[in-house]
């Protein structure tokens, strides 16, 4: 993938991010403030195609975001590049994936 | 004031060595007075490079106190209050000797940047007409004084990490020709600098900006750069 696009679909993540991270702050500020366990926080997003879509939209972007960040950092600080890197940050992005959404289902399936 | 400046100089080319010279001062003595007199009156190996001593040139450029600038443009006494000067090459270029840089890498990236004009095919046998109140031409005069000093290549910490990033005067270059509607390879110049050490390695500090002796803004013209290529991505161009 070229420069310009890894820019574009970094830019693009943090967009999405930017929105995600406020939500998740507020939502947890909120549940918080009313007092509210575990258990009952769990009872409102149990099958709540909502909150599953919203965070499965988080995690994507998440995994999106970090490893083309990480990506040039490695690269401008250590100097680690080629298809090595690209692979390892290939595998970053597909375990930020599947743990992120691996979490978000079990908030909507519990 | 002291009658004398306390003046080190880096010499050689490894940086390791410094000769300490005391300089008399004049009233309205620049940085480049300073150098002149050492090899005229102290040491005639001292090796430096001036041409035009009144701005135009750019090729006086050198480290003075730890910032890149124009000797010729820089008075002593706005640099070296306390009459103590550190003079060294500039940064992020091979030494020639002395106060010497080689400046063939600074120039080869404004090649690999696609910085040279390439008139498009149907451009006409009459003259263009380019309207100076346009977009682009504005955007293009905006950042079209640069004369190539390397001040800001010197000043900026991405070149001194990343030494293949084409840097700030030869991405300004660059933006200067895709804001030129005379131009045609604006596609084959978004290529070469949308490339891995291109205007997407910009960390946007602004220490070219801030040191550009002609006031310009290569930040500026990188940000632009990046917005072309963004544009260019979105369209499928890139």
């Amino acid at each position: 993938m070229t420069a310009a696009r890894l820019f574009l679909l970094q830019r693009a993540s943090a967009a999405v991010l930017a929105l995600a991270v406020l939500v998740h702050l507020a939502t947890i500020i909120i549940a918080v403030r009313g007092g509210l366990t575990a258990g009952e926080i769990l009872g409102r997003t149990s099958g709540n195609v909502a909150w599953l879509a919203f965070y499965a939209l988080f995690v994507i972007a998440a995994a999106i975001h970090a490893p083309i960040g990480l990506r040039n950092i490695l690269r401008e600080w250590t100097g680690w590049r080629g298809r090595s890197c690209d692979l390892a940050m290939m595998l970053l992005s597909a375990a930020l994936l599947a743990l992120g959404l691996r979490a978000a289902w079990a908030v909507y399936a519990a | 004031m002291s009658a004398t400046l306390s003046v080190s100089v880096q010499r050689g080319t490894d940086g390791r060595r410094i000769d300490r010279f005391e300089v008399p001062r004049q009233p309205a003595q620049t940085v480049l007075d300073v150098v002149t007199w050492i090899q005229r009156e102290a040491d005639p190996t001292l090796a430096y490079r001036f041409a035009c001593r009144v701005g135009m040139c750019g090729s006086c450029a050198m480290t003075v106190n730890g910032k890149p600038r124009w000797t010729c443009r820089t008075r002593v006494e706005t640099v070296a209050p306390d009459g103590c000067l550190t003079l060294e090459p500039l940064r992020n270029m091979p030494v020639v000797k002395d106060l010497v840089v080689d400046m063939a890498p600074f120039f080869a990236k404004w090649t690999a940047a696609h910085g040279v004009f390439t008139p498009r095919e149907n451009l006409g046998a009459d003259f263009a007409v380019v309207p100076p109140s346009s977009p682009e031409r504005r955007a293009a005069d905006a950042a079209i004084e640069c004369i190539g000093c390397g001040v800001c290549y010197s000043a900026c910490d991405v070149v001194a990490w990343r030494s293949d990033y084409l840097g700030p005067a030869a991405l300004n270059r660059a933006w200067t020709l895709v804001n030129d509607v005379r131009d045609g390879h604006a596609r084959e110049r978004l290529v070469a600098v949308a490339g891995d050490a291109g205007c997407h390695a910009c960390h946007s500090h602004g220490s070219c900006t801030q040191h550009c002796p002609k006031s310009l803004s290569p930040t500026a013209s990188i940000a632009g750069l990046k917005r072309a290529v963004l544009r260019a991505t979105l369209r499928g161009e890139l």
